[in-house]
């Protein structure tokens, strides 16, 4: 089928879109039965250098509920300059700029490759990016002095028009005025109090004075500098004074006694970044930025006391019901999320202490909002300094990769509704003629919000066919969506991207062929990963295991080829056979096992899966192994205890961890230092190899990921070990009677075991 | 006026049986019943009916009824008096006097007395000589000298004391004592004593014109009991009409005298200089148990040879009565004014500090009290008794010493704590809170830096002035520097905390705006060493009037600004001291907040006391956080206008502070005086986190007390911080009968810890005498304390209860003292004599100075802000301050000595006193005036001023120029030494007689009749009488 792999290629290429079947099936009745929905994977901003934007605004049709934008997919009468929305049928003028269009003077909108096009909205005050440091600073001081040269460092990367703002906490929370000369002022609140926004704005003093409303005069942009210009700041103004204050931010100073965590305020810090930015800067793209270095120990918001004696919950704990403070912690942080979301201010987390800091309760805020999550040990390692560094980095026009305070709108032809979106988004609640009533993932609109976003904001959006089984679609008939996006650009540029694709219907029943071939196995795996993740925030992790083993044997039921009862009969086709070994890895996937994890690194992995795109995804769910040896180039290999030999350098990524393994005899001739002998310069090189290739991954990844250089039977080799197929265990080894590969300790099913079962029961008629 | 008393317990509300008094009216402030004037006072009238003609009857019914007749009586026996005719001159008596002759001359032109010893003689003999009375009593006093003195106290010789009374008995001492009111015989003018009239004399002569009575009493005294007042009102309108005749015969009252004169009746000055005269400039030593110390107006050395210094200690009396009867009889507080820091002058020594190691002070198993020259030791020096508690202790191993032949141990003279009256303890851990030694203290500034205070600069002042008062920390002993640590915090309707940490390049600024709940945003950097950090607290404060210059901000908080320093004392575990700078009323949104609630309406109705107490809640319980964890409040008020002090000033109040006030700030003619005051509350020595026990011996307790200090229970009195100026007023009762032989012991323990943050315990014992003879009461009498006693329970009783019945039972008390010692002590004579115990002879001109007092008088006239003030005050005052507040000094500056250094003589409050040809100083502690007569001499004028004439004298001055010439020199030296030893900076103002302010300088010619009401000493002194009369019949 490399006609379509092709095409699905050229397809996320062009639209960042991939569907899990790139031919629809035409009745409900039959999409259902297809057991994996109509979905696809939309990368609302995808690079497209070779995509120059259109200075000018997209063309809307005229029908209020539909107001769909001009597509090439749209019919067009050029003589009497029409046009017929492909959604809604609406007939539409061309507005009088368009009188010159022909059939050879066609706008860039109209023409087929262009089924992606961004537009520049001139309108409107452009609004400069806004970025509210909040930082903790009950730290260790090595790791307070890392984050304060990162802070620093990071001034330098900031737009010199952006605005800055400084919030710090520990015991108390302090919010800087930047302006100050010769004395360095900030407002402090108590950290155990929660206060409404009003009173936060009141306290700040940002509430205006009554002012007389001038219905000529609403001259509301112009105000908001007055107002919070004691908090924030363009950058280019102070500069030095915010790296002084940054130079003398000091650790918390409160004393802790033995025995006791550091009492830090995170929640009420927080809310007062959300209250600050609601008051001064509703609705305009912002960032705000917190770094931690622990749980919240005390107010709203605390995750565990200030007791040593008594951990952080585990996973244990909370399946017990025996983490006091999550609920509240959640509700909490939910809440400001929401609140965030709401004036389109997107928040990131830095986490960096050995210990969890509480991302399960605040995994929300930047889940809603579209802000980054990053773990790390400390904020002294090269993974957090990279990572944040990594966040400024620039595309290649100059321009910063994030974009802010964008909407997604999704608009269906009428055989289509949409059910639900899955990815770093908020409902909007927009209700409309192609909204579904069944819910998958956030769903119940047509619109959502998406704080922040950067080139590789990823969203899963969930269809659903509701053409009836009786109403048949007329031949040749497609079935279109259009993705619209509004966003604020990093160059403040208010833009709209407009994607418009289109699929052809079939028949499931005369053409389940024509379906099948039109699988995209990769995209359904992730689609149904983020399904089963999303799930698994909600629902017990057995259940969801149970609901994807079910869906997994109802697709190979439908799709595979077998005699019934007969096993060993089983066969799938291509554009399926990988998807059973997806599904096999994503059970084994820190995403939806929790054994072994903490609440925090769940909730770490559980966001980035819900936001990279496909590729990146794939890579999470199974790992990707490469073999370096004398024997050949380097190459793939199986995820597979059996590709673990002594003459190979593995190198494995799971987009989280980059493991570089040394076979046990590379590691007894490196510890032999051959590589230093000129005689043996080839062994050097076969070192150097996968470091480099290391390097490469290193480089091009947000967040950076944990690099791990370990040896055989060295204590880092379980990263590698966990990760792998078991298919050699304490159990089975010997019953190989070779010496292949390396037997991993294990109880856990390997994938030959998986398949085995899946066939049993795909070909079982008992279900 | 005990206190129990003004909770309405009536202890003496039942006749006394030695007395046979009408039922006095003590305790009964807040009684109802005793509104109209109790029953009791009719029955007096019958008798005196019976004395009288018939024709009193009627009169009877006058509402004044009782009283009249009273004076009735008086005047009947009037005429007795009237044969001695008089005055005889009073040279005899002279010799005595010699080193004061002048004075007295002058202070007492007539009265010379007019007393004739030999007149009086037999009168005398009936009565207690007078002191002074040279022939009479010669042992008792004065003349004898010095070294007699002390001998002379005790004992025997003392019933001749006492002495008192009547006009002619003050043969030599003349007017002083007695102050017959009788005016009879004694009476200077030979006119009255013809009249005979005696006492009430001057009622009598009212009856014409005088004394209106609607003036008189009608301010100070409203009708009722007590009131002299109307009574005299009375008696004037039924006189005429019911006896026209009559009265005349009887009493002899109709012409009488016309005015009783001034310079007949005792006078406070001229006890002051007689007792500068006997014992100034001496040495006073305390060896001996029940001995009366020198006034508080004279100086002398005073040697601590086992009783406390009366710098620390005074008391109301230096002889309890032996049986609660005999102190319900005599109605005599039983009280001791103790001051525990008092400022000791450099000849005298500092207190030892004694260690007793690590098991802490010795102290009696049963009682606690601390190990004092009261104790006992026994059986060789193995075990001691207690003299508090007569408890039998182990003396413990490390403290055994060997007795001598007497039974004194033989390091008597080595421990202090054997042999001296004061001393202090090194206080262990266990006296420490949560047994961990002190932090040292902290000074934290908290300055209003509201538009108001920018705009007149007094921020500007304040920081510039902290720059160099902070190089002056109070330190301990030889320390090199102060270890107290200081913080800074503004505020308006926000706090705004400083971090001056020394590494910082500049200070930090943050800013606390939720008031609600007020919090400590830091604690590293807020309290410093001003040593270390100098630079950046300078740098703070050039930067705190510009940084807030823009400021338009009119709101300010309170409440959540105490709170703010209280929890930084708290979070710094340390105790502590806040300098509040404050100017308006805290009207924003926050805790505490005040509204303007000063309603004239309520003054002289049953609900003026809300106006002494705070408009809300909060303060309350703010001050009792404060106290708990020793944050002491310092408040200096700027007002403009209404500030409702008595709601700002409680936490001041109650936490041992100070609070100063500056109305109408203007920073050219008012820094002065606010700087020195800054200052010197800055420097002055303070113990801080104090706990105050006062043990005694068995038979008495201590029941009350007033001062700035917290009770949380009955016996411990805390107090966040105490100083140098504060005293606290005790009340002691009797529960059991009091031995002589034992007499009556006391030991006040304070548990404190000094600026240097080390903990101590400063120990003060006094041994009082007992008798159960009331002369021996009346002897040792101290009349200062006593009104600085019946103050504070005055005023503290303002807040409950109308202040009408306050100034009855303070008058009524008054008389029930003096009548009790005629009845008792005195030799029997006239009735119509007013005799006074020689201790007390100036009693009611220092009562009348404090029932004119602004606080206890109801009039509009006076703002309510500066009547909370004066109450909060006296409060906290020490004798001699409340001796001089309440009577001021007044000395001519016209008769200046340049090339002497004593002071002018003082003279007596009164404008008769005053000449026009004159320049005369007036100064109460709070203020002062200089008061140009019209005449005054140019060269003078010239001297001071440096202005040709009197016309030229600018007054709007709080400053006298410093000019090189003698007069200007040793005027300014004069108001120096004034102003010395005082803790408020006096005001200084300029004021011309005939010109306006000239009515404010009135107010404090104590002994005229107020400008807004209350009596005239004589007229006091009438009314006094009157009462007495009554009481006896």
């Amino acid at each position: 089928m490399a006609t379509y792999l092709e095409f699905i290629q050229q397809n996320e290429e062009r639209d960042g879109v991939r569907f899990s079947w790139n031919v629809w099936p035409s009745s409900r009745l039959e999409a259902t039965r297809m057991v994996v929905p109509l979905a696809c994977i939309l990368t609302p901003l995808k690079e497209r250098p070779d995509l120059p934007p259109v200075q000018y605004e997209p063309v809307l049709c005229s029908r209020p509920t539909c107001k769909a934008i001009l597509n090439p997919l749209c019919q067009v009468d050029y003589r009497a300059k029409l046009w017929a929305c492909n959604f809604c049928f609406q007939r539409n003028q061309f507005p009088p700029a368009y009188a010159g269009i022909s059939e050879v003077n066609q706008p860039a909108e109209l023409m087929p490759q262009f089924s992606t096009v961004e537009y520049v909205i001139q309108r409107g005050a452009q609004s400069p990016l806004i970025f509210l440091y909040v930082v903790d600073t009950c730290l260790e001081e090595d790791d307070l002095q890392a984050l304060k040269e990162s802070l620093q460092m990071s001034l330098s990367l900031l737009p010199p028009d952006a605005m800055v703002g400084l919030i710090t906490f520990g015991r108390m929370v302090q919010v800087h005025e930047l302006s100050c000369e010769g004395i360095s002022k900030s407002y402090v609140f108590r950290g155990t109090k929660d206060l409404t926004a009003k009173q936060i704005q009141d306290m700040l003093g940002l509430t205006k004075p009554a002012m007389p409303v001038h219905p000529a005069h609403p001259a509301q942009p112009q105000e908001h500098p007055s107002i919070s210009s004691r908090f924030l700041q363009p950058i280019h103004k102070i500069d030095m004074n915010l790296t002084d204050l940054l130079g003398e931010l000091q650790r918390d100073p409160w004393p802790v006694p033995q025995g006791k965590r550091p009492l830090r305020s995170t929640g009420v810090a927080l809310s007062i970044a959300v209250g600050l930015l609601e008051g001064t800067f509703p609705n305009t793209g912002a960032r705000i930025m917190l770094f931690v270095g622990g749980p919240p120990t005390q107010g709203p918001g605390m995750v565990v006391g200030d007791e040593l004696k008594v951990p952080i919950r585990s996973w244990h704990d909370i399946e017990k019901d025996n983490a006091r403070f999550m609920k509240k912690a959640t509700k909490h942080y939910e809440m400001l999320a929401n609140r965030a979301a709401a004036n389109g201010h997107c928040v990131d987390i830095y986490a960096c202490a050995l210990d969890q800091t509480g991302l399960l309760e605040m995994k929300c805020c930047t889940n809603l909002t579209g802000g980054h999550m990053v773990m790390g040990d400390s904020f002294n390692t090269s993974l957090f300094k990279q990572t944040f560094q990594r966040i400024f980095s620039k595309d290649f026009n100059g321009n910063f990769r994030m974009a802010f305070g964008a909407t997604l709108e999704v608009k269906t032809s009428r055989e289509l509704k949409v059910a639900g979106a899955i990815g770093p988004c908020v409902s909007l609640n927009v209700k409309g003629p192609c909204v579904s009533e069944n819910e998958l993932g956030v769903g119940g609109t047509s619109q959502w919000k998406i704080c922040g976003l950067d080139p590789t904001s990823t969203l899963g959006i969930y269809f659903e066919v509701v053409n009836q089984h009786n109403a048949p679609i007329p031949q040749g008939g497609r079935g279109a969506i259009q993705f619209v996006t509004h966003y604020q650009h990093s160059s403040t540029q208010r833009r709209i991207r407009a994607t418009t694709i289109a699929r052809n219907w079939a028949d499931a029943q005369s053409q389940l062929k024509h379906i099948e071939a039109a699988f995209d196995q990769e995209a359904a795996a992730v689609l149904m990963a983020r399904l089963g993740v999303f799930r698994a925030e909600s629902e017990e992790g057995p259940d969801v295991l149970r609901w994807l083993d079910r869906q997994l044997i109802r697709l190979c039921q439908k799709f595979g080829q077998y005699t019934k009862e007969d096993p060993s009969s089983f066969r799938l086709s291509d554009s399926f056979s990988l998807y059973p070994q997806f599904m096999f890895h994503l059970r084994r996937s820190p995403f939806l096992q929790v054994f072994n994890n903490s609440p925090d690194e769940s909730s770490y992995y559980r966001h980035h899966f819900a936001r990279q795109d496909l590729t990146q995804s794939l890579i999470m769910i199974q790992p990707i192994l490469y073999s370096y040896s004398f024997h050949g180039p380097p190459e793939p290999v199986l995820l597979d205890s059996s590709s673990i030999l002594a003459d190979r350098i593995l190198l494995m990524d799971t987009f989280f961890q980059i493991v570089i393994y040394l076979g046990e005899t590379i590691a007894q001739w490196q510890k032999a230092g051959y590589q230093d002998m000129p005689e043996y310069e080839n062994f050097k090189h076969l070192l150097q190899a996968p470091l480099d290739d290391a390097q490469e991954i290193l480089h091009a990844r947000f967040p950076m990921p944990r690099y791990v250089s370990t040896e055989h039977g060295g204590s880092q080799a379980r990263f590698l070990l966990s990760k792998v197929n078991p298919s050699q265990t304490h159990n089975n080894l010997y019953a190989w009677g070779q010496e292949t590969g390396a037997p991993i300790l294990t109880d856990d099913v390997s994938l030959q075991v998986f398949m085995d079962h899946l066939k049993k029961l795909a070909v079982s008629s008992a279900c | 006026m005990s206190q129990q008393g003004y909770v309405a317990t009536p202890p003496y509300s039942q006749s006394q049986p030695g007395i046979g008094l009408s039922p006095p009216h003590y305790g009964h402030y807040g009684d109802p019943s005793h509104a109209g004037s109790p029953p009791g006072m009719m029955k007096p009238a019958g008798p005196l009916g019976a004395a009288a003609p018939g024709g009193m009857l009627p009169q009877g019914h006058l509402p004044p009824g009782p009283h009249q007749f009273g004076q009735n009586g008086a005047h009947a026996q009037g005429p007795p008096l009237q044969r001695f005719p008089g005055p005889p001159p009073g040279n005899s008596a002279a010799p005595s006097y010699a080193p004061y002759p002048p004075s007295t001359q002058s202070s007492y032109p007539s009265p010379v007395s007019t007393s004739s010893v030999a007149q009086l003689g037999t009168q005398l003999s009936a009565m207690h000589v007078n002191s002074y009375g040279s022939g009479m009593a010669p042992p008792s006093q004065g003349p004898p000298g010095p070294p007699a003195a002390a001998a002379a106290f005790q004992g025997p010789p003392r019933s001749s004391q006492p002495s008192i009374l009547q006009p002619g008995s003050q043969v030599l001492p003349p007017p002083p004592t007695a102050l017959n009111g009788p005016g009879a015989s004694p009476l200077p003018p030979s006119t009255h004593r013809q009249d005979g009239l005696p006492g009430p004399a001057p009622p009598n002569a009212q009856y014409q014109p005088p004394p209106p009575p609607g003036q008189t009493l009608g301010p100070g005294y409203p009708l009722q009991q007590a009131n002299y007042g109307p009574q005299m009102a009375g008696a004037q309108l039924s006189y005429p009409g019911g006896f026209p005749g009559g009265p005349a015969q009887m009493a002899g009252p109709p012409q009488p005298q016309k005015k009783l004169d001034p310079d007949s009746i005792p006078s406070p000055i001229q006890v002051i200089e007689n007792d500068r005269a006997t014992r100034g400039g001496q040495v006073y030593t305390t060896n001996t148990r029940g001995q009366i110390p020198p006034l508080v107006t004279t100086d002398c050395t005073i040697q601590d040879q086992g009783n406390a210094s009366p710098r620390y200690i005074r008391c109301t009396t230096y002889c309890f009565p032996c049986t609660s009867d005999m102190a319900k009889q005599a109605q005599i507080p039983l009280a001791a004014i103790i001051k525990p820091f008092a400022t000791i002058p450099s000849n005298e020594t500092p207190l030892y500090l004694v260690n007793h190691g690590e098991t802490g002070p010795v102290r009696c198993n049963r009682c606690k009290a601390y190990m004092c020259p009261f104790m006992q030791f026994i059986e060789g020096g193995r075990r001691y008794q207690c003299g508090f508690c007569n408890c039998v202790n182990d003396v413990p191993p490390f403290y055994f010493q060997h007795l001598d032949h007497i039974g004194r141990r033989l390091d008597h003279y080595e421990k202090p704590e054997l042999s001296l009256g004061s001393y202090e303890y090194v206080a262990t851990l266990d006296y420490c809170r949560k047994n961990k030694p002190p932090n040292p203290p902290a000074f934290i500034f908290m300055i209003d830096v509201s538009y108001s205070n920018i705009k007149n600069g007094l921020v500007k002042l304040i920081c510039e002035e902290l720059k160099t008062v902070l190089e002056k920390l109070p330190k301990e002993g030889q320390e090199e520097t102060s270890s107290l640590r200081v913080g800074f915090i503004t505020y308006n309707k926000v706090l705004h905390f400083f971090n001056v940490k020394s590494t910082l390049a500049r200070p930090q600024m943050m800013v606390v705006t939720d008031v609600s709940e007020v919090f400590v945003p830091l604690l590293d950097g807020f309290l410093v060493s001003y040593q270390e950090s100098q630079s950046v607290i300078h740098n703070l404060l050039d930067q705190i009037p510009e940084m807030f210059a823009d400021s338009n901000e009119n709101e300010t908080v309170f409440a959540p600004v105490i709170r703010a320093g209280m929890e930084a004392l708290k979070a710094a575990d340390c105790p502590g001291k806040l300098f509040i700078f404050h100017s308006s009323l805290p009207t924003a949104e926050a805790p505490g907040k005040l509204k303007n609630r000063d309603d004239k309406k309520l003054i002289n109705t049953d609900k003026e006391k809300i106006l002494f107490q705070p408009q809300t809640n909060v303060y309350d319980p703010l001050a009792k956080d404060c106290v708990a964890h020793g944050c002491c409040v310092t408040l200096f008020l700027f007002p403009s206008q209404y500030v409702d002090v008595a709601s700002l000033g409680l936490v001041p109040q109650l936490t041992g502070g100070t609070l100063y006030k500056y109305n109408n700030f203007q920073v050219h003619l008012d820094s002065q005086q606010f700087l020195n005051d800054l200052r010197n509350d800055i420097e002055k020595k303070i113990g801080f986190d104090a706990i105050m026990r006062v043990r005694t011996s068995t038979g008495f307790r201590a029941t009350d007390f007033f001062g700035g200090i917290y009770m949380n229970n009955t016996t411990d009195v805390e107090m966040a911080a105490i100083d140098c100026d504060k005293a606290v007023t005790v009340e002691f009762k009797h529960d059991d009968k009091l031995s002589e032989d034992s007499g009556a012991l006391i030991q006040c323990a304070v548990l404190y810890t000094t600026v240097s943050g080390q903990r101590r315990l400063r120990i003060h014992n006094l041994g009082l005498n007992c008798s159960s003879q009331l002369g021996d009461l009346y002897k040792s009498c101290e009349t200062d304390a006593l009104i600085n006693f019946f103050a504070k329970s005055a005023f503290k009783a303002v807040l409950h209860q109308p202040l009408k019945v306050i100034r009855e039972i303070l008058v009524n008390q008054t008389a029930h003292m003096l009548a009790c010692y005629r009845k008792n002590c005195a030799s029997p004579s006239a009735a119509s004599q007013l005799i006074l115990p020689d201790s007390m002879k100036v009693l009611p001109v220092y009562m009348n100075c404090l029932l004119k007092n602004c606080v206890l008088l109801s009039k509009p006239e006076i703002s309510t802000d500066e009547r909370a003030y004066q109450r909060q005050l006296v409060m906290t005052m020490g004798v001699a301050d409340s001796q001089l507040f309440f009577y001021p000094q007044l000395r001519p500056i016209h008769t200046l000595d340049v090339k002497s250094t004593t002071l002018p003589a003082a003279i007596r409050c009164s404008e008769t006193r005053l000449s026009e040809e004159g320049i005369f100083l007036l100064a109460n502690g709070l203020n002062m005036f200089l008061w140009l007569g019209v005449s005054s001499p140019p060269e003078l004028i010239q001297g001071i001023f440096n202005v040709p004439s009197f016309a030229h004298v600018n007054t709007d001055m709080t400053l006298l120029p410093e000019l090189g010439n003698p007069y200007s020199q040793t005027l300014r030296m004069i108001m120096g030494i004034i102003q010395q030893k005082r803790p408020y900076s006096m005001k200084l103002t300029i004021v011309k007689q005939r010109e306006q302010p000239e009515m404010v300088f009135r107010q404090f010619l104590v002994e005229d009749k107020g400008l807004y009401g209350g009596s005239s000493y004589v007229d006091f002194l009438c009314c006094v009488h009157k009462e007495i009369c009554q009481l006896l019949n």
